[in-house]
Formats: C-alpha cells, sequence, structure tokens
C-alpha cells in the first residue's frame, strides 16, 4: 500500500482487478460503483466486513475484495 | 417394531405439531427454490401458490456493470418468508462457510429474522452434485461453532446423517435422488433408516428431504415416509405450467403428511376382497 504517496492501489474486485485511492474505505469503493442502499454484504481477504464498518475499513493494495448479493437458488 | 420387516416409521400419536427448526416454527412443511424461474413475477405466483414460508436464496457476486436492474429481494416479501441462504456451488468446507457468513451479513443488514440460518452444501463432484461427506462434516462444525442454525444437505447415507445430527445440525436434509434430478426418492430404505436414526431419541428432531424431487408424487412418498418436510425447486420451476404444480406440491404434502399420520395398511403379497363373501349369490351350474 502506498498510502504515503497518495497514489493509486490495485485491488481486486468481483475478480476484476481495478484502482482504488490509498487509504479508500471499502465504502467509497461500495459507493463508487453504486451499491449504497442496495442488498450487497463485503468480504475483504476472506473476512466479512459488516455493513456499519465499511467506513472504517481502507483498502490495501492486492487485497482481494468480494461483493455479493441474493440471487435465486435452491 | 419387528426390525426385520421394512415398515413405515410411525406417526406420534395425537395431534399434528408444526414444523420447528432451530426455534423458528414453519407454517408450512414445503421449503421452495428461488431459483431457475423465467421471470421474478412468475417465481412470487409460485412461492404463494406452493403455501410454504421459507424460501431459499443463492449468494453470488454483485454485477459490477449494470447492476442497477432488480434484485431478487424485490420480489420476496420478507416479513411472509423466512429467507434461507445456501451455500450452492461450494465444493469445500473454507468456501461454503465464507459463502455462509456473507449470507448472514447480507441477511442482517436487512433485519432478518433468520438470519443465523443457513442452507449447507458442500459438494463433491460437478456432475452429480453429490455432497462431499468430509467437507460437509467439517464446515457442519465449523458453522455451529460461530452461532449458524445449519440445515444440511447430505446424501441418504445414514451413518453420515448421524454424524451431522451429533455435531449439532439443526436439520439434516438427505437428498431423495441428485439435486435437479427429478427422480424422487430412489432409496426410501436409506430415507427410513435415515428417519430412525435421527429420530429414536428424538421424534421431534426435524429431517427435511431436500432434492430430487420431479413431481407431487416425490413429495407425497418423502412425507409419508415420515420426514418432517421437502425442500424443493427445479420440479416447480421447470415444470410446464409452474404455478400449478407450486399448487400441486403444496396438496402432495398435505396428502403425505395425512397419510403418514394416519398410518397406512400393511403390504400384503395377496389379494384380500373389500366386498364380504357372506351373501354372495348363488353361482350358476356351467
Amino acid at each position: 500500500m502506498n498510502a504515503e504517496t497518495g497514489a493509486e492501489v490495485t485491488i481486486t474486485v468481483n475478480g476484476e482487478q481495478r484502482l482504488a485511492g490509498a487509504g479508500s474505505s471499502l465504502l467509497d469503493l461500495v459507493e463508487a460503483l453504486g451499491f449504497a442502499g442496495r442488498p450487497i454484504a463485503v468480504e475483504i481477504d476472506g473476512d466479512v466486513v459488516p455493513r456499519s464498518r465499511l467506513g472504517e475499513r481502507a483498502v490495501g493494495g492486492g487485497e482481494r475484495i468480494e461483493i455479493v448479493t441474493f440471487v435465486g437458488g435452491g | 417394531m419387528d426390525d426385520s420387516n421394512v415398515t413405515d416409521r410411525e406417526a406420534p400419536a395425537g395431534s399434528d405439531h408444526p414444523l420447528v427448526v432451530g426455534g423458528m416454527t414453519l407454517a408450512s412443511r414445503l421449503i421452495v427454490g428461488t431459483g431457475k424461474y423465467s421471470t421474478f413475477a412468475e417465481m412470487g405466483r409460485c412461492l404463494a401458490a406452493s403455501g410454504t414460508d421459507c424460501v431459499t436464496v443463492a449468494v453470488r457476486r454483485e454485477r459490477l456493470v449494470n447492476a442497477a436492474g432488480e434484485n431478487i429481494l424485490d420480489h420476496i416479501d420478507a416479513s411472509r418468508y423466512a429467507l434461507l441462504p445456501n451455500t450452492a456451488g461450494c465444493y469445500s468446507a473454507d468456501d461454503a462457510v465464507r459463502v455462509a457468513r456473507l449470507g448472514r451479513e447480507l441477511l442482517r443488514d436487512m433485519g432478518s429474522s433468520s438470519s443465523e440460518w443457513v442452507k449447507l452444501e458442500v459438494l463433491g463432484d460437478r456432475r452429480t452434485l453429490l455432497p462431499d461427506p468430509v467437507g460437509t462434516l467439517a464446515a457442519t462444525e465449523r458453522l455451529v461453532a460461530d452461532g449458524f442454525t445449519v440445515l444440511v444437505y447430505t446424501s441418504d447415507d445414514p451413518v453420515i446423517a448421524k454424524r451431522l445430527k451429533d455435531l449439532g445440525a439443526a436439520s439434516v436434509m438427505p437428498a431423495g435422488s441428485p439435486i435437479g434430478s427429478g427422480q424422487g426418492v430412489l432409496n426410501a430404505n436409506n430415507l427410513r433408516i435415515c428417519l430412525e436414526y435421527l429420530k429414536e431419541d428424538d421424534p421431534s428432531y426435524p429431517v427435511i428431504v431436500d432434492a430430487g424431487v420431479g413431481t407431487a408424487s416425490d413429495v407425497a412418498v418423502a412425507m409419508e415416509l415420515g420426514a418432517d418436510g421437502v425442500l424443493l425447486n427445479t420440479a416447480i420451476a421447470h415444470a410446464r405450467d409452474p404455478v400449478r404444480m407450486a399448487e400441486a406440491m403444496r396438496a402432495a404434502c398435505l396428502a403425505g403428511r395425512l397419510a403418514f399420520l394416519a398410518g397406512r395398511m400393511p403390504r400384503r403379497l395377496y389379494a384380500t376382497a373389500s366386498s364380504p363373501d357372506e351373501g354372495s349369490i348363488a353361482r350358476l351350474r356351467s
């Protein structure tokens, strides 16, 4: 993570690489993706982050993020 | 009971009790999946026609592009249906635990009353979708320790079924036949043994037949054997007229339950006349 340089970091979101502002939070990411207010759950490197704490968790370079919702299933 | 005979489980005496799983009472003994419907509107009509009050949902990645479409939750009244998230598509205990936790977070965010519920599937093989018993046992243990109410999909193997119950599963859900195969109950005797083993000291322990139902009579067969409920999806969604089939499933579930409670007559090799011999008219000489 290059927070001190103010550079962007590369993260993987749902299998796709993308850039995020260094020091930005999961909440920033969720909002940038247009998911605010939608039913989603977020996992970062295998750990679920409760929705109420998305703003506290900064994303770091190389981290793998999964953003999921419910779909039809049996 | 004479253990050497193949007999159906006897219903407990007295009036019927509703299905209770993990402390939650369900009005219907059918749990219905929400997959494979052609539209959300049709799914909604089918859920209503089935009489269910508990539906399964899957956890999948939200689309990063064009995510503005409708969400299935816009079409499921969460005050009417308890949501049961599954771990479908998981081939390891690790992935199943992750998906269960994501489903729980989704439910908690909704304020759902069933937020600790999970339908656990740990699959072993993509062609058969048969469960991986080792992974299923491991995931059950971890999820129970994490506070989940685990309804666990398994094969009809009575030994594994018993192990899953011993690990703390809230309901063991043996398959009638492979998921989505529509072959019905292939091994009624294994289900009979599962029911005996799981309920012998604990008659109210809920056993739900999950997977394999093809048509209404399959539901009736499972319920007549003494299952507490049936979980199905494809048999409704892929019927020619899904809403009508949902209604048939509701009726079959009720019919099967009533037949189980009523207790079937014994099977006999030879006929027994229903009309009396006495008073038959004289035979004419030929």
